[in-house]
């Protein structure tokens, strides 16, 4: 019945303008708010963590290292063919750079989210939920780990070494795409994170599922579609859309043709994509969090 | 007789202690089984520009990524194991209560060690493989004694395994914080093992270094022991390498432990 009259007030022509504002005004000041706890609580774990200046400079260097670990892997492969899937080294780096970006925009961001599962375990998460900030902001923030530059800085080498050597017919179009990919791709993943960890609400020891789609999904899209089945890339296309991040994009930056037989146009449609994944990802972690009962020991 | 009983006992908590995890068992074997497929078809596109790359064949090289997703929690190849918490005692000083057990340092870590690389075979091991096989041509060995002689080869690499990262929590006695050493160790351990692609793939004097080095023992040389490429005399040749490796790394513990209990200053409280 509530429903009924809602959708009734929604067609009265002269309410939906106030109604309307008022909500966007609320929603927007929690999301101020959120961003607000969010830099806060980010500053001060950036002052604790530079408190212990040479450990720091050492997460850094070795968050650099592992990440580079896998580009050398894919150097040495280059050092026994010349192409992989059709694909020449610096197109692969493109892909390898484009997605490294995206996802350690995103691991930045809200990797700290992961620990989320053993709050849920140990209980500790009842003290985020008496702050007067919203929990996803704080639980992104904890922990605010800097040192997830080192795999930042490693795509970017990469990505600026796939574009200075690659010959490519630059129009306006496809400049704005390189941003443009990389963003929507951080967003993709984003939403990943926070689905990843909504599910933690109720599998708390299942961490280690959600790295599969963001550390797994990151090394499938360092290669060219072409090396994979067409299922599984019809999989990452339709149901779990990261083939957005950057394969439709940068094939079309690279003038490749796309899997699947898939129109053009979708190399601009990574916004929209990303867009529809926060918002189910939003969706997914409120229905966690009203999920969530504490220890109760 | 009553020492061996004893670590026993610690090795059966061990396993204990890691089973009681199902749902991150789970989980592992899950991410496991997505890493392996991705892998496997980047292999494939590789071993179809170079057929017989590395002496493998496609089924052999498919073979080798399954085994490795199956195996690397077995020989912790990316560490996170026992050094891990072997660090955290170091530094908040709860080593000194292991000192004053009437056991030895090493052997009590080890025989846990022992006992978590058994549950994480069984648990961890099958299920990645059968996956594999389920959806790719793997050469899988019909012959049992090839089973029993990649068994050796994966015990063998278990010790290794925890002979290297044993020394490496040891050196939190002088650093105080062993993150870095362990994050250094997970990885050279992540690539010289063979895991992000085998040892045999890699070109020319990085090659001989890589096969000499002491990772090579964790996850290349069970590979290849289970796909055939070391039999007879090859095979004991294996078994010498790995063995002298796990002689000399357990020995250089014992030298470091003696030293650092020597000049063991108590942390905390």
């Amino acid at each position: 019945m509530g429903e009924v009259a809602a959708g009734a007030d929604e067609r009265r022509t002269d309410g939906v303008g106030p109604v309307t504002d008022g909500i966007r005004g609320q929603a927007g000041s929690r999301l101020m708010d959120g961003l607000r706890a969010y830099r806060m609580i980010a500053a001060m774990w950036i002052r604790s963590t530079m408190a212990y200046r040479a450990s720091f400079a050492m997460t850094v260097v070795t968050d650099f290292a592992v990440t580079a670990l896998d580009f050398a892997a894919i150097l040495l492969m280059f050092s026994q063919v010349d192409v992989l899937g059709g694909y020449t080294l610096p197109e692969v780096a493109l892909l390898y750079g484009t997605a490294g970006i995206s996802l350690g925009l995103a691991d930045l961001a809200l990797g700290s989210i992961e620990q989320l599962g053993l709050r849920v375990r140990d209980g500790t998460l009842d003290t985020l939920l008496v702050r007067p900030a919203p929990v996803l902001a704080q639980i992104a923030a904890d922990r605010f780990a800097l040192r997830r530059l080192g795999r930042l800085t490693q795509g970017l080498l990469v990505l600026g070494y796939a574009l200075v050597v690659l010959d490519i017919a630059w129009t306006p179009l496809k400049v704005l795409l390189i941003p443009l990919m990389v963003l929507s791709g951080a967003a993709i993943f984003a939403a990943v994170f926070v689905a990843g960890a909504a599910f933690q609400f109720f599998a708390q020891d299942a961490a280690e599922v959600q790295s599969s789609f963001t550390y797994g999904g990151n090394t499938l899209l360092r290669y060219p579609p072409t090396v994979f089945s067409k299922d599984l890339v019809r999989g990452v296309t339709f149901v779990m859309p990261l083939a957005f991040v950057n394969w439709l994009p940068a094939l079309y930056v690279l003038g490749r043709p796309y899997p699947l037989d898939l129109p053009q146009w979708l190399a601009f449609a990574s916004p929209l994509v990303a867009a529809v994944c926060c918002a189910l990802a939003g969706a997914a972690w409120r229905v966690g969090l009203r999920s969530y009962r504490s220890t109760g020991s | 007789m009553g020492q061996g009983r004893l670590y026993a006992a610690v090795a059966v908590s061990g396993f204990r202690r890691h089973a009681t995890y199902r749902v991150a068992t789970a989980a592992g074997v899950f991410t496991n089984t997505v890493f392996g497929f991705v892998l496997a078809y980047t292999y494939i596109a590789l071993w179809d520009e170079r057929p017989g790359l590395g002496g493998y064949d496609q089924a052999q090289a498919l073979t080798y990524v399954w085994l490795c997703q199956g195996l690397h929690a077995t020989v912790a190849a990316m560490g996170r194991g026992m050094e891990v918490e072997l660090i955290g005692r170091i530094r908040t000083g709860d080593i000194a209560v292991d000192l004053y057990r009437p056991a030895d340092l090493q052997t009590w870590w080890l025989a846990g060690d022992v006992g978590r690389a058994v549950f994480h075979l069984l648990g961890r091991g099958f299920v990645p493989m059968a996956f594999g096989a389920l959806l790719f041509d793997l050469a899988v060995p019909s012959d049992p004694l090839t089973w029993l002689a990649f068994l050796v080869a994966v015990a063998l690499g278990v010790v290794v395994s925890f002979a290297i990262r044993y020394l490496v929590a040891l050196s939190a006695f002088w650093l105080m914080d062993g993150a870095g050493a362990a994050q250094m160790s997970a990885l050279a351990g992540i690539f010289f093992s063979g895991l992000l692609l085998p040892l045999n793939v890699f070109p020319g004097a990085l090659g001989e270094i890589a096969r000499a080095l002491p990772w090579s023992a964790l996850l290349q040389m069970p590979a290849d022991v289970f796909l055939g490429e070391r039999t007879g005399v090859g095979l004991l040749e294996t078994y010498a390498f790995q063995g002298a490796w796990a002689v000399a790394l357990l020995a250089a513990g014992r030298l470091v432990q003696s030293a650092a209990t020597r000049r063991v200053v108590v942390q905390g409280g």
